[in-house]
């Protein structure tokens, strides 16, 4: 493995990417080659590292840690002298890095706790060097010289993984049921079909530690006796899928897949899978389908796919983040794992922030962590510093909960009382200009057109549910929706085929249970709260304030709105598309939404 | 539809080379699919029928497969497709207002390809980069955090 003096990793952000961080990187690139130093300096992409508006093209400099912005292909010549052969900074472009407060540091910090995404962001993916240097590869050494396949479902059962993708089935168990299971072949499938929107944790881990899938995957064959496997990857992650192909590949080529892997008679192979659209594959049933090349339809359990799964044969699917943490529980042992969490929920979990949240990204967390705690602590608290109103757990069939319920502390059962689900670790937080009811109704388009179709309450019930919800967003609702929509709640989580029924009704089910004021609002009143409803609102401009400078009515696309130069001007409400531009034109904050 | 009409035969071709490439067997339905769908641009019903033929699976089988997954399609596209997430982070961060601009631009709804085959609009499921929303998706080029204004700029890149 090559060693280098210094990293320099250049950001390749969209808006550096515009300012030409490419062309930069070849200059410095040429740079190095011309001075001699390509076996000493070595030059990577990253993500972004300063404030592009203001610092594009920029880079950094490792172990200095010196952040050089706003350069020009002329600066490199002379930054190449400086920092690599005279070894000092270069001043001029320096740019003062902001410290951040050691208490906003630590808050963030002491709530986290890293052990999926740990090394993601320090290693270059697909040097498999770097991640064998990272004791990569050693679990798999462990298991197969001294750990018998029991005793490896042993020590994943007492660690207390459960499934990442949501479920909460303990992990160990699922294994020690395709081990039992009589035919072969048997069948590993890793379930990298992360469609929950809001949910990217799993394209992460594949982009960013291939290697540690791959490796969880061949444990688990060990493990259940399981010869084939698979890697289903959702097509609309292109880099997830090319790099754990190339992972698997590199893997290959080391001896650690395919016949007698390091030299013993256990033998396994893999293959990806891409899938082409259907968020219903996610459902592992669905998911066996649509490998078979048919259509992503869900089977009725059981049997379940231990006994029945791939082409009819044993098999066993675990989630991306399942996987990759199989590695460190081999290694630190059960004990360490079992250690970490809350109750019946043991070790970290990853969250992807999405929403109204100051911070948004992935974290990662050990169960027991307050939704508030990871809110406010770790998400830095609401954007603009608006109200908090509902955070969304787990992706589109988990519920709305509300700021009576941030203190929960969070894992599998906890959240499953409140009316939602940990699913695959999304978070999607709302602030007070959100309406509770047309989040219900864009939900639930979502499920609607998600539904394969197969089973008859999902099929129509979600179609029912959209209809009345719509009806009621644009101010028809009638006082009997409610109970109807409880109703049909109930029928459809009760008699749907599978996950993705039973849990479509959660959204309307959560918002209905927390913010029926809402509902009621829409359907007695005729009003929407948040204003946000087109149909229930109007716009007006105030007397007193407007000054009469035209801007809106230059603007509006439809001519809605009269008046005279330095006169009052008026919107007339029958033309009115209510797109509010005029409302984020005025400078006088002078339209009112009503 | 431009490559069906100049190239009939080389539809069958295609068809010919991706099956000796991949197999005959059913699980390698989807990834021929996917392959003819990114090659064509669509499955065209004469890429089904030779399909059918060389597999030995029924029309109405590949069929349903084919209209099943939603980055497959029947419908031949525009030259470029821009691909709008729908999904809730992005609706949350603005979304909304994004996507009225996008058909107002184009004159087009959710589906629709312009009469002039330039654009094809589509809505796309999460794309899992949520920390950047809204997100749309020309062809390959990904942009987030985008907002209305700069909705004629990002088209204006593409021929």
């Amino acid at each position: 493995m090559a060693y280098f003096r210094s990293h320099v990793l250049v950001s390749v952000d969209p808006k550096c990417i515009e300012k030409g961080a490419f062309e930069l990187m070849g200059a410095l690139q040429d740079e190095l080659v011309k001075q001699g130093l390509v076996d000493e300096v070595e030059v990577l992409e990253t993500s972004r590292i300063g404030d592009p508006e203001t610092s594009a093209p920029d880079l950094i400099v490792y172990p200095e840690g010196v952040h050089y912005a706003n350069l020009t292909i002329e600066d490199i010549p002379f930054l190449v002298e400086e920092q690599f052969i005279k070894g000092r900074v270069a001043a001029q472009y320096a740019r003062e890095i902001k410290e951040i407060s050691d208490e906003e540091l630590t808050v963030a910090q002491a709530k986290e706790m890293r052990i999926v995404l740990e090394n993601i962001g320090t290693v270059i993916p697909l040097n498999v060097e770097e991640y064998i240097a990272h004791d990569g590869y050693m679990a798999l050494g462990k298991v197969l010289t001294e750990m018998t396949p029991e005793e490896t479902i042993q020590e994943v059962l007492a660690s207390g993984l459960r499934g990442r993708g949501g479920a909460g089935f303990p992990t160990g168990l699922k294994w020690r049921f395709l081990r039992n299971a009589e035919g072969e072949p048997k069948y590993m499938i890793c379930n990298a079909d992360e469609g929950d929107p809001g949910a990217f944790a799993n394209r992460r881990v594949l982009e960013g530690y291939p290697h540690s899938v791959v490796e969880g995957m061949i444990i688990g064959a060990y493990a259940t006796g399981a010869s084939q496997g698979y890697v289903y990857c959702r097509a609309e992650y292109p880099v997830a899928v090319k790099t754990i192909r190339t992972a698997i590949e590199q893997a290959k080529d080391l001896g650690l897949l395919g016949e007698n892997i390091l030299g013993t008679d256990f033998s396994f192979d893999l293959e990806v899978r891409m899938g082409a659209g259907a968020f219903v594959c996610g459902e592992e049933t669905a998911l066996m389908a649509s490998i078979e090349g048919l259509r992503g339809e869900p089977k009725p359990r059981p049997p379940f796919p231990a006994q029945k799964g791939l082409w009819g044969k044993p098999s066993n699917i675990n989630n991306v983040e399942t996987f990759s943490i199989i590695p460190q529980i081999i290694l630190k042992g059960s004990e360490w794992f079992a250690g970490i969490g809350y109750k019946k929920s043991t070790g970290t979990k990853t969250f992807s922030m999405a929403g109204d949240v100051k911070n948004t990204g992935l974290i990662e967390v050990p169960f027991g962590i307050t939704l508030r705690e990871i809110i406010y602590d770790v998400g830095g608290g609401i954007k603009d510093d608006k109200k908090f109103k509902a955070v969304q757990t787990g992706g589109p069939m988990g519920g709305c909960l509300p700021e009576s319920l941030l203190d929960l502390p969070m894992d599998y059962e906890a959240l499953d009382q409140a009316g939602s689900i940990l699913g695959s670790g999304g978070l999607v937080v709302m602030d007070e200009d959100t309406c509770m009811v047309d989040i219900a109704r864009f939900f639930m388009e979502f499920t609607q057109e998600e539904s394969c179709g197969k089973c008859t309450p999902c099929r129509i019930g979600t179609r029912r549910l959209l209809e009345i919800l719509t009806r009621i967003c644009e101010g028809k609702g009638k006082p009997e929706d409610i109970p109807t929509l409880r109703y049909l709640c109930e029928q459809i989580n009760e008699n749907s085929l599978c996950g993705l029924g039973k849990g479509a009704p959660n959204p309307v089910k959560s918002t209905l249970e927390h913010f029926l004021d809402e509902y009621e609002a829409h359907i007695y009143e005729k009003r929407c709260p948040a204003k946000v409803c087109k149909a229930l609102i109007r716009f007006e401009i105030i007397d007193g304030l407007c000054t009469g400078c035209t801007l809106c009515a230059r603007n509006c696309p439809v001519d809605a709105i009269s008046g005279e130069r330095r006169q009052l001007h008026v919107i007339d409400p029958d033309i009115c598309i209510k797109c509010g531009i005029c409302e984020q034109l005025c400078p006088y904050d002078a339209i009112e939404i009503k | 539809m431009k490559v069906e009409v100049k190239a009939g035969q080389d539809v069958r071709k295609l068809v010919r080379g991706l099956v000796k490439e991949k197999g005959h067997e059913k699980a390698e339905l989807i990834p021929i699919l996917q392959d003819i769908n990114s090659q064509l641009g669509y499955i065209s019903d004469e890429a089904i029928q030779e399909l059918s033929e060389l597999m030995n699976i029924p029309l109405s089988h590949i069929y349903s497969v084919a209209t099943f997954y939603r980055m497959l399609s029947t419908e031949p596209r525009g030259r470029h497709t821009i691909q709008f997430c729908e999904s809730a982070p992005c609706h949350v961060a603005g979304g909304r207002v994004v996507w009225q601009k996008l058909q107002a631009e184009l004159g087009l709804e959710n589906g629709e390809t312009s009469e002039d085959e330039k654009w094809t609009l589509i809505t796309t499921s999460c794309l899992g980069v949520c920390g950047v929303g809204p997100v749309l998706v020309v062809d390959h080029d990904i942009y987030g955090n985008v907002t209305p204004d700069q909705v004629p700029g990002i088209l204006s890149n593409y021929e």
